[in-house]
């Protein structure tokens, strides 16, 4: 019988796992993307987890939400990244340092 | 009375307004303030009338409150005694002939009208200063005698040296004046009143009163008061080492150095202590003190006289002599000598100015005597004034200046007090010294040689009525002033009441007189006539029998007379210490305070503070998206620790 906590350990890993994503990676801004979808991803899953386990519906409508403007960021996000590439001829996040100080 | 006295100080007030405020052609200028100073004149001598020959009351009220603060009253008021009475008649008579006398020296000036205008307000500020019966109101006339004067000595305003003595009597009259205010504020502390009548009736409360300016030296309050006010004086009245303005003042129209120099505004620091006798009475520090300034000025600045070339200087010097000579006088606790010289000095200075003045406009504006010479066939009537002016100004008897100068050196002699021995030495010898250089002058100027060029000599004829008629009305009193107020004014108590001295102190005491011929009779038996008799001896070898002698003396003694040229250094040193220490004091602050501590310290000093820390925050902008990313994380960390952890506690 699945509990909640080991939903709520999924999350964390998952969380972890984009985090790391984010850090580790040096070359390409896609996955930087990639990596915040699955952040949110895994705060979905809590949501759920806490909704099912609670008997409250009010957090899977939060998780369509989320779904939403995740899927919004990410043409977002990947419509700027077009631009860029057109403009530096690269996604290599080394590269884009331009705010640097 | 009220209106009269009113109607005397406003007159020339409205003829400085109209000739100087409206665009008035050159008749209108003259008429407007030649009526308004004739009519405060013929005022004056009526109040003279009633007050000194009618024995009329003193007149002391206040006719205006300016303001109240606290209890102290700011007023505007007359008092009008017998000291007052005498002054303003001195003043306007003289301003009146000086205005005459105007129209016919600045007849081709540009400036005419505003030359009326200046003149007019001078004499106005000079009747504020001597009709006033408060501190305030004294003080009034004291910055406007002052200014107007600045404006006067700069008249030629296109000439550099002009500006430069304006500016320069300006500042040292500043010196003094802040004396005077300080004196006035004193004043003010103690006796929580302006108005003389008060201040001079609680004055022997405070005799003894002691003050600490610096911790634990005590000091007399009445003396600190009365050096202060006479430092004052000392500005105005041009006294060592103060004096160094009036020589420069030379360069204004002669007009108004006759004007400065014999009523409108030496006199001032000469009546004030006059006036505040009840306080100066009371400080045997003080008056020691003026009596030591007063014979320094009297003898040193007599023996400048000696060198100088330049027609008006010598004049000038020999003011600062007499200066001198009226401050012994107060000094010696003889107020009303000091006040009686001050009236005789007043119109055979006057004369000798306005003489020297029509000298210059006969030589075409030349004034220096070495080219001058001979003038005596063509200007009789100069002549005849100029002779009676040296003559009242060496002292000869019968005339003004031997009555005043007597009894100043007789007071000295009675006078025990610290400095006396030495003021009169320094007196008797300035006899001598005047007599040498008043004659050295008359001699160089009417007698000898004609030494002026050709095209001058063609030229030369006397003056119009103008400037002569004035030169005659002034010759009159040169003459008799003396001889008829001698004994009034000394010895019968004309200034009862309004000049106080200690029974003790003062050195005129009616049993000694037996009139005025016992009094003349007295003089030509005393040192001073012989003095003043072997200084005009000294002239007239030295000038007109061998006139090679002053060449060999100055040759001579070259060290001594480049002394007397550089007067005594007072100018270098001004110019070195005072004007060269306030540039260097000013360039210091300008560059420590200004360029390093203003501009590089806190301008430029914070805009560099600001790109210092910017240069290394910046290091933390690295542009790199991790980076921020992770600078997210932790800071969602820590705001969630902070979070937790206060939630469980």
């Amino acid at each position: 019988m699945l509990v909640l906590s080991d939903f709520l350990i999924l999350g964390a890993v998952l969380f972890c796992l984009s985090i790391a994503g984010i850090f580790l990676n040096r070359k390409n801004v896609i996955i930087l993307l990639m990596c915040i979808e699955l952040m949110l991803l895994s705060v979905n899953m809590n949501f759920i987890a806490f909704s099912y386990f609670n008997a409250d519906i009010t957090g899977q409508i939060f998780v369509f939400f989320i779904l939403t403007v995740a899927a919004a960021e990410s043409a977002i996000g990947l419509a700027i990244l077009v631009v860029l590439f057109r403009n530096k001829n690269t996604i290599n996040v080394e590269d884009i340092d331009s705010m640097k100080g | 009375m009220q209106n009269i006295y009113l109607t005397i100080v406003l007159a020339p007030l409205i003829g400085a307004i109209v000739a100087g405020l409206f665009k008035v052609s050159r008749r209108v200028a003259h008429s407007v303030t030649i009526t308004g100073v004739a009519i405060s004149c013929l005022l004056s001598f009526y109040a003279f009338k009633h007050l000194i020959i009618d024995g009329g009351a003193t007149f002391n009220e206040t006719l205006y409150t300016w303001m109240v603060i606290g209890d102290v009253r700011f007023e505007v008021g007359f008092l009008v005694d017998n000291l007052t009475v005498i002054m303003m008649s001195v003043v306007s008579f003289v301003s009146l002939m000086v205005h005459v006398y105007t129209i016919g020296y600045m007849h081709d000036d540009p400036g005419y009208q505003r030359f009326f205008s200046y003149i007019s307000l001078f004499t106005f500020s000079m009747l504020m200063l001597v009709m006033s019966n408060n501190f305030l109101q004294l003080f009034f006339g004291w910055e406007a005698v002052g200014l107007v004067s600045y404006l006067l000595i700069g008249f030629w305003y296109t000439r550099d040296t002009a500006i430069y003595a304006n500016l320069k009597a300006f500042l040292v009259n500043r010196v003094g004046d802040f004396g005077f205010l300080l004196g006035i504020a004193l004043v003010l502390m103690y006796f929580n009143s302006l108005n003389y009548a008060e201040v001079f009736g609680l004055a022997e409360e405070q005799a003894e009163t002691v003050i600490q300016i610096i911790p634990g030296v005590d000091w007399s309050l009445m003396s600190v008061m009365c050096i202060l006010l006479f430092i004052g004086a000392m500005g105005k009245s041009a006294q060592v080492p103060l004096h160094v303005w009036l020589p420069d003042s030379m360069e204004g129209p002669t007009p108004i150095s006759a004007l400065i120099h014999a009523a409108t505004m030496v006199t001032a620091g000469i009546f004030m202590v006059a006036r505040m006798s009840p306080l100066f009475e009371l400080s045997e520090t003080a008056l020691s003190f003026i009596l030591i300034i007063g014979s320094i000025t009297a003898l040193f600045m007599g023996f400048l006289g000696l060198v100088q070339n330049d027609i008006k200087r010598v004049v000038a010097y020999s003011t600062l002599s007499q200066l001198g000579y009226m401050t012994v006088a107060l000094g010696a606790s003889a107020y009303s000598a000091g006040i009686f010289h001050l009236f005789t000095h007043a119109f055979f200075k006057a004369l000798l100015f306005l003489g020297a003045g029509s000298v210059i406009i006969a030589m075409h504006h030349e004034q220096d005597m070495r080219n001058m010479g001979g003038l005596r066939k063509y200007m009789p009537i100069t002549y005849i004034t100029g002779l009676i002016g040296s003559l009242a100004l060496i002292g000869f008897p019968g005339f003004a200046g031997f009555y005043s100068k007597d009894a100043i050196i007789m007071a000295v002699g009675h006078a025990e007090r610290f400095g006396s021995g030495f003021a009169y030495f320094a007196l008797v010898l300035g006899v001598f010294i005047t007599a040498l250089y008043s004659f050295r002058m008359f001699f160089l100027v009417f007698h000898g040689k004609e030494r002026m060029d050709h095209h001058t000599q063609e030229h030369l004829h006397e003056t119009p009525a103008v400037v002569t008629v004035p030169l005659m009305l002034l010759a009159i009193p040169s003459i008799l002033a003396g001889a008829i107020f001698v004994g009034p004014m000394l010895y019968q108590g004309l200034f009862d009441g309004a000049i106080f001295v200690h029974h003790e102190h003062n050195p005129f005491h009616a049993d000694h007189y037996h009139g005025v011929v016992g009094f003349t009779l007295h003089g030509l038996m005393g040192l001073p006539f012989f003095l003043a008799m072997a200084g005009v001896a000294t002239a007239y070898f030295l000038y007109m029998v061998r006139t090679d002698i002053p060449a060999k003396i100055q040759a001579k003694f070259a060290w001594l007379h480049q002394i007397l040229i550089d007067k005594y250094g007072f100018d270098r040193f001004n110019e070195w210490f005072f004007a060269g220490g306030a540039r260097k004091l000013g360039s210091t602050f300008w560059s420590v305070g200004d360029v390093k501590i203003i501009d590089d310290g806190m301008v430029n000093g914070s805009a560099r503070v600001v790109a210092w820390y910017a240069s290394i925050m910046r290091h933390l902008q690295t542009g790199y998206l991790y980076h921020y990313a992770f600078a997210m994380i932790i800071g969602l960390a820590v705001l969630l620790g902070v979070f937790v952890l206060s939630g469980t506690a």
